[in-house]
């Protein structure tokens, strides 16, 4: 399939990272367009565009800025979501790392529409390099006056920072970012007051994904109707990176036209791993319920995935072969959100651990099918009771378990072939 | 790295000043906590003492508890000494599809110690670690501040083999 590369066009360019190539490519020339509109007339092409946020939960982009009052003494600020830490997700780190300039052009277009002066870019601690990359982009903005007192000679003043997370998935969560970059244990807030009202360091903030602020200059460039007509529908808009890992030939980031198909992808990364048979498939992250191989021909885009019980999410795509044992891989992925609940609430704290105890019984040999009906009574009380979604999160991966491979793992269990013999990727006999 | 200097509950001056070079970013003194606890984690070893915590809340005017309390919350700041270098391996679904688990075996008898244990030498200590994001690349781990891709446990075990 011909695709268009508009996020990832200075991917693989010599030099992506300075203003130079940008504004060979076009950049800078969006915010120059933006700096003549008036704010609100920025807000309402981003509406009209659709964009949908990129991080996970697909809320409308220029609703969300709406939402800021206006007229308001206080400061306001855009806080640029770069924690990137759910499982499979490593688009956002391509943008970073290849286009740092489009990504402070997006910035720079969001403070100018909420009417804010700083972005705090709030990136994950182990990006170490992207943090650099956007450092070293950063300053360079500066020195050609397209951040500062009077940005790109317009009096408007925007400042952009970046602030390194220290190693915590629920940062990723837009009020435990705001009280981790307050510097706090990341914990989330209570909501009401969102963000928008009451966000960073009390004051009226727009929390943004990395994709999703990139997507901004195109809009504005190149309008929404342009905008809209990529992708399959009037809800699910524009191009979208899609994150491959796990069981294929060659994973990595691809971007599409939203709504592709998993088959799709698939053929564009060359296929299964050695030609492996496809068993199952996460569409977007760990969060999203699992799909089984028949799935394939299902569009990636938010509500077909929604409507079959999963989420396009961050869009991170892990694909399983047929030599995995899927409750091994629930299992990998209950631990990872009991490591990661923050223990507030009492549902999420015991319920994610005792997922992956009851995974690990079953995985392990030691169970039996009255553990998967244990597990089914309890999934539904992880989530939807406490004050953020990780406990939602971890439902998805067990719920999608029970539901798809119900049945396979009964026949496993009454069996007795647990634990299942493990196909190792590497040679053990080269381990030694 | 030669012992370091953090007796009495001060910070050396290179670091204050790193620190102070920050404040005009934010509004609250609060909000340098992350940045600062960074910057002495690294000038300390890789680890905060409770000395180093002290300082830190003295010189943001923080309880110790406050900022012990915060240290304790993320994964990438130690209360413990760890190795002269850190050795982090994604133990995450795309890696363990991809050998993760391969990777720390080789490397649990590479250094014949047990995860989070520093090696008799001081050498090196290593954990398996949640998603690292670059999954693309797997198996992948963090060695101190940077990433290694495409990993085997052959490759691995060299790099630790070069670590001084």
């Amino acid at each position: 399939m011909a695709v268009e590369r508009v996020l990832t066009r200075n991917v693989g360019r010599a030099g992506s990272r300075t203003v130079k190539v940008y504004r060979e490519s076009g950049g800078y020339e969006a915010l120059a367009k933006a700096l003549r509109l008036q704010p609100e007339e920025v807000v309402e092409e981003v509406k009209k565009s659709a964009l949908r946020g990129r991080g996970g939960a697909g809320f409308p982009c220029g609703l969300k800025w709406s939402f800021v009052p206006r007229g308001t003494d206080k400061p306001k600020y855009i806080v640029c979501n770069a924690d990137e830490s759910e499982p499979g997700t490593f688009k956002d780190r391509l943008l970073m790392e290849h286009d740092p300039q489009q990504l402070i052009e997006g910035c720079v277009i969001a403070g100018w529409a909420v009417g804010a002066n700083t972005t705090y870019i709030y990136i994950r601690g182990e990006y170490r390099f992207a943090a650099r990359v956007l450092e070293e982009a950063i300053r360079e903005a500066y020195d050609h006056g397209i951040l500062g007192d009077s940005v790109l000679g317009s009096g408007f003043r925007h400042d952009v920072y970046v602030h390194r997370g220290a190693g915590a998935y629920i940062c990723g969560e837009e009020t435990g970012m705001l009280e981790s970059l307050e510097g706090k244990r990341g914990q989330p807030r209570v909501k009401p007051p969102f963000p928008a009202v009451v966000g960073a360091f009390g004051c009226p903030t727009v929390i943004n994904n990395v994709e999703t602020l990139c997507c901004v200059p195109h809009i504005v460039l190149r309008g929404a109707d342009w905008f809209r007509s990529i992708g399959p529908d009037e809800r699910n808009t524009g191009p979208k990176l899609y994150a491959i890992s796990g069981h294929v030939e060659r994973p990595g980031t691809y971007e599409y036209p939203i709504g592709v198909t998993f088959q799709e992808l698939l053929d564009g990364c060359g296929g299964m791993y050695k030609g492996r048979r496809l068993k199952a498939f996460i569409p977007g992250g760990a969060s999203a319920p699992m799909l089984r191989a028949e799935d394939r021909e299902i569009r990636m885009d938010f509500d077909t995935l929604a409507k079959a019980g999963s989420m396009l999410g961050s869009a991170a795509v892990i694909v399983m072969d047929e030599t995995t044992c899927v409750v091994r891989a629930a299992l990998r992925l209950a631990k990872f959100f009991a490591h990661e609940s923050c223990g507030q609430c009492t549902p999420c704290r015991e319920g994610t651990n005792w997922m992956e105890l009851i995974l690990h019984r079953i995985e392990s040999g030691h169970g039996t099918e009255a553990d998967l009906d244990l597990l089914a009574r309890v999934v539904p009380n992880v989530g939807g009771i406490s004050l953020c979604a990780l406990g939602d999160a971890a439902q998805g991966p067990v719920r999608s378990l029970i539901e798809k491979f119900g049945d396979e793992i009964r026949d496993n269990l009454r069996a007795g072939r647990y634990p299942l013999p493990r196909v190792p990727y590497f040679d053990l006999g080269a381990v030694a | 790295m030669s012992e370091p200097d953090l007796a009495g509950g001060s910070l050396p001056r290179a670091i204050v000043d790193q620190i102070d070079g920050l404040r005009s970013r934010y509004p609250t003194e609060e909000a340098l906590l992350l940045p600062a606890l960074h910057l002495v984690q690294s000038y300390n070893g890789g680890w905060l003492s409770e000395e180093s915590i002290e300082a830190v809340a003295e010189l943001l005017h923080l309880s110790p508890s406050k900022v012990a309390g915060v240290v304790s919350f993320y994964d990438m700041f130690h209360d413990h000494p760890v190795g002269r270098h850190r050795i982090r391996v994604c133990s995450n679904l795309s890696c363990q599809l991809r050998g993760a688990e391969e990777l720390l075996e080789s490397l649990a008898r590479e250094l014949e110690v047990g995860e989070d244990q520093v090696t008799p030498d001081g050498r090196c200590s290593y954990v398996h670690f949640e998603c690292l994001g670059s999954c693309d690349t797997a198996p992948v781990a963090m060695i101190d501040d940077d990433y290694h891709e495409n990993l085997t446990p052959a490759r691995l075990r060299q790099l630790v083999r070069e670590l001084e």
